[in-house]
C-alpha cells in the first residue's frame, strides 16, 4: 500500500510538474505585460526598464524557477483586470463552482444510481426502455443546448396554443403544455448567506437555492445519461456472474441480492469513471456558467480569456489542474481500497 | 479511410450486397431512418450555395429592415423566409444550411487528423511496446484525464491569446480542426492500441516477421487492415464529439466568428435574443444540431452492435 502511494504521489507530483511548465510557457510567451501595465504614451526605454525591474529579461529556467518557487506558495502574481493577487479572484470565484458541482453530483447519485438499477433488473421494461431512449437523445444534446431550452421554457415561458381556447377544455390543455416562465436563471441571486471567508453559499435557504436549480439540472443532464448507461451496463454483467446464480440459487431475497450483493461489484467502475468524469464536468462548469452568467471559475477563466488576463488564466489552469490531480490520486488510492483485487504494488491497471 | 465497401467498382459492391453489415442495414429501420436523414442533412450542407435563397455573408442580399421575423407558422412571418429571420435580417434557412456546412466540415476534419495522429501513435505503442508505449499512453491517460473538451477549450483559448482575436477568426476552421484533433487523438491511439496488442501475437504477423519485412510495413499493412471495425465504429462516434466540441468551443466564443458561423456561433449569436422573445434564431440551429448528431450517434451505436468489435474498455 505505501509503494502504491509512494508511485501515485510521485505520478501526480510529474504531471502536476508537466500543467506548470505549460503554463508558464503560456505566461512566457503569451502578450506583453508591459503594454497591460502602463499605456501607450510610455516611452520604450522606460518600458525597457522596468521589464529588466520585473525580470522579464531573465532566462526562460530562471523565470521558471521563480515561477514555480512562488507557485509553492500560491503566488501566481496580480490579476491585471482585478488588479488584486490571482489567487484572491479564484477563492472568490471558486464557491460558486463548487456549489455547483456539489448540487450537480447530488443530483446525479440520486438519479443515476435508482434508475440505472431498475434499467438492468427489468431490461425489457417499458420504462427502462424509455429512460435508454431518453439517455441516447440526453448525449446527443450540448449542455449549453439544454441550458437554454431550460432558460426558455421555465424562465421566459412558451406558450402553444394548438387547442380551441374559447372552450374551456381548450383553454385548460392549452395551459397544461405551456409554462409561465419566471424561474431566476442569470446569476446567483442575491440571498446568498455568508459562511466564511469568501464562501457565500446558496444552500441557505429557498430564495437562493432556487438559483441553483436550471444550473444544476443543466449540468447533471448532460452527465447522467452517462451514468445510467454504465450502472445499466456494469449492473447486466454482474447479474450474469456466478456469485449472483449461486445466491439465487441458496434462495436469497432479490431485494438482498440486487441492493446488497450485486449494487456492491457494479458501483466499482462507476468510481472509476466517476473520478475521471470530474474532468469532464469542470470543462461543462464553463459552458453552464456562460449560459447561467453563474458568476463562477468557469464564467471567470472566459473573462479572463477575453480580457488577456494572462496570470489569471495561467493560475485558473494550475487551480484546476490540481484538482484533477486530486480526484485522479484519491480515486486511484479508493479503487485499491474496495477493490483488493487490483494490484497495488505492481503497475497500475 | 476505411470506405472500400461502399465507393466502389462492381466486385465490391456485390461483395458489400452480400455482407452481414447490408443485411442488417435493410432489417434495421432505426439505421435506415438515421442514414437518410443523415445524407440528407449532408447532401443539403454540401449544397448550401446552392439550395440556400440568399448568401448570409454577401450584406447585399440582407434586408436588415426584415430582423427577427418569425418561422412560417407564427403570424407576422414572411412567406420569403420559411424559418424566419435572426437579428441582422438573415434567412435562417441559409444560415443554417451554410452553418452546417462548416460545422460538417470542422467535424470530419478534425476527425480525420485525430484518426492519423491516433492511429500512428496507437499502432507504435502497441507494436513497438516497452518505452514508446509507456510514454504514449501515460500521455493519453493524462490528456483523457482531463477531458477532451477541457483540453480543446484550453488550447483554444492559448491559441487565440496567442494569434490575437483577428487572425484567430480569419483562420478559424483550420484552428478549430487542430484543437480538437490533438484534443481527441488519445481515443484513437487507445483503441488501435488495444487491437493491436491483441493482432501482434497471431501467426500472420510472426509470418510477416520472419520474412523479414520492416517494422513500418508490418504495423501499416498487415496489422492496421485487421483493426480497421473498431476504428470505423470509433469513428462515427468521433465525428459527433467533434461536431459538439466545436459548437461548445464556438459557443464559448473561442471557435467561429459571427461573420462565417457554424451551428454553434448560430446558437451563440441567437441566445442574446433570447430574452426578446425570438427563440427560434437560437433554438432552430440548436434543434438542426441535436438531430445532426443524434443520427450519427444512433448510426454508430448500430455499426458497434453489428461489427461488434473488442472495444478498448474503461
Amino acid at each position: 500500500m505505501i509503494a502504491f502511494l509512494i508511485k501515485r504521489l510521485f505520478h501526480a507530483f510529474l504531471v502536476m510538474f508537466v500543467i506548470s511548465v505549460i503554463s508558464f510557457a503560456i505566461q512566457d510567451n503569451l502578450g506583453d505585460p508591459i503594454q497591460q501595465m502602463v499605456g501607450q504614451s510610455v516611452p520604450e526605454s522606460e518600458r525597457e526598464a522596468l521589464r529588466e525591474e520585473l525580470g522579464l529579461n531573465d532566462p526562460f529556467l530562471v523565470q521558471y524557477v521563480r515561477f514555480a518557487k512562488n507557485a509553492m506558495h500560491f503566488d501566481f502574481g496580480y490579476s491585471y483586470f482585478y488588479n488584486q493577487p490571482t489567487t484572491e479572484v479564484i477563492l472568490r470565484h471558486l464557491p460558486a463552482t463548487l456549489e455547483l458541482v456539489a448540487a450537480t453530483t447530488l443530483l446525479i447519485v440520486l438519479l443515476s444510481v435508482p434508475i440505472g438499477v431498475y434499467s438492468a433488473i427489468r431490461p425489457r421494461a417499458l420504462l427502462a426502455r424509455f429512460f435508454m431512449g431518453v439517455s441516447t437523445v440526453g448525449i446527443s444534446i450540448p449542455v449549453f443546448l439544454t441550458a437554454i431550452v431550460l432558460i426558455q421554457i421555465f424562465a421566459i415561458g412558451v406558450t402553444f396554443t394548438p387547442f380551441p381556447s374559447e372552450t374551456g377544455w381548450g383553454s385548460w390543455l392549452n395551459d397544461l403544455i405551456s409554462t409561465d416562465g419566471g424561474m431566476p436563471a442569470y446569476g446567483r441571486g442575491h440571498e446568498l448567506t455568508h459562511v466564511f471567508g469568501t464562501w457565500y453559499t446558496n444552500f441557505a435557504g429557498w430564495d437562493s437555492l432556487i438559483y441553483l436549480v436550471l444550473p444544476a439540472v443543466s449540468l447533471a443532464s448532460i452527465m447522467l445519461p452517462l451514468f445510467i448507461r454504465l450502472i445499466r451496463a456494469e449492473m447486466l454483467e454482474v447479474l450474469q456472474s456466478e456469485y449472483v446464480k449461486f445466491a439465487k440459487a441458496k434462495g436469497i431475497g432479490m431485494r438482498r441480492i440486487y441492493f446488497l450483493h450485486a449494487l456492491k461489484n457494479t458501483m466499482l467502475p462507476v468510481i472509476t469513471v466517476g473520478g475521471v468524469q470530474i474532468g469532464t464536468l469542470v470543462a461543462y462548469t464553463i459552458l453552464t456558467e456562460t449560459v447561467f452568467q453563474w458568476p463562477g471559475m468557469g464564467l471567470m477563466f472566459l473573462d479572463a480569456i477575453e480580457r488577456s488576463d494572462i496570470p489569471l488564466i495561467v493560475t485558473y489552469l494550475m487551480v484546476v489542474g490540481l484538482i484533477f490531480v486530486i480526484t485522479n490520486t484519491l480515486v486511484d488510492l479508493i479503487y485499491g481500497l474496495v477493490n483488493p483485487t487490483v494490484k497495488l504494488t505492481g503497475k497500475p491497471a | 479511410m476505411s470506405n472500400a465497401t461502399t465507393t466502389t467498382p462492381p466486385t465490391h459492391w456485390a461483395r458489400f450486397r452480400d455482407s452481414y453489415l447490408f443485411y442488417s442495414f435493410k432489417h434495421d429501420w432505426i439505421a435506415q431512418v438515421c442514414f437518410v436523414i443523415f445524407v440528407i442533412m449532408v447532401s443539403a450542407a454540401l449544397l448550401a450555395p446552392w439550395l440556400a435563397s440568399i448568401n448570409p455573408y454577401d450584406l447585399s442580399q440582407v434586408f436588415i429592415l426584415d430582423s427577427e421575423l418569425p418561422p412560417f407558422w407564427i403570424d407576422g412571418s414572411d412567406a420569403k423566409y420559411p424559418l424566419g429571420t435572426d437579428a441582422l435580417g438573415r434567412d435562417m434557412l441559409s444560415t443554417i444550411l451554410y452553418g452546417a456546412r462548416v460545422s460538417l466540415i470542422i467535424g470530419f476534419g478534425a476527425v480525420i487528423l485525430q484518426a492519423l495522429i491516433g492511429v500512428t501513435f496507437g499502432l507504435l505503442a502497441g507494436y513497438l511496446g516497452g518505452r514508446v508505449d509507456a510514454f504514449l499512453m501515460r500521455l493519453a491517460d493524462i490528456q483523457l484525464s482531463f477531458s477532451t473538451l477541457m483540453v480543446a477549450i484550453i488550447v483554444g483559448a492559448v491559441f487565440k491569446a496567442t494569434f490575437g482575436g483577428a487572425t484567430y477568426s480569419e483562420h478559424a476552421v483550420l484552428l478549430l480542426v487542430l484543437i480538437i484533433g490533438l484534443a481527441e487523438w488519445p481515443q484513437y491511439a487507445r483503441t488501435v492500441r488495444a487491437s493491436v496488442l491483441a493482432e501482434r501475437s497471431k501467426e500472420y504477423v510472426d509470418a510477416a516477421r520472419v520474412m523479414g519485412f520492416r517494422a513500418k510495413r508490418i504495423m501499416f499493412r498487415h496489422i492496421l487492415p485487421n483493426t480497421l471495425s473498431p476504428i470505423f465504429v470509433i469513428s462515427t462516434v468521433q465525428i459527433a464529439n467533434a461536431i459538439i466540441s466545436e459548437a461548445a468551443l464556438s459557443f464559448l466564443g473561442l471557435g467561429m466568428p459571427e461573420t462565417q458561423p457554424s451551428l454553434g456561433s448560430l446558437i451563440k449569436s441567437g441566445f442574446d435574443y433570447l430574452q426578446s422573445g425570438s427563440w427560434w434564431i437560437t433554438l432552430l440551429p440548436g434543434a438542426v444540431l441535436v438531430v445532426l448528431v443524434l443520427v450519427i450517434n444512433l448510426l454508430g451505436d448500430w455499426l458497434r452492435d453489428v461489427m461488434n468489435p473488442r472495444l478498448y474498455k474503461g
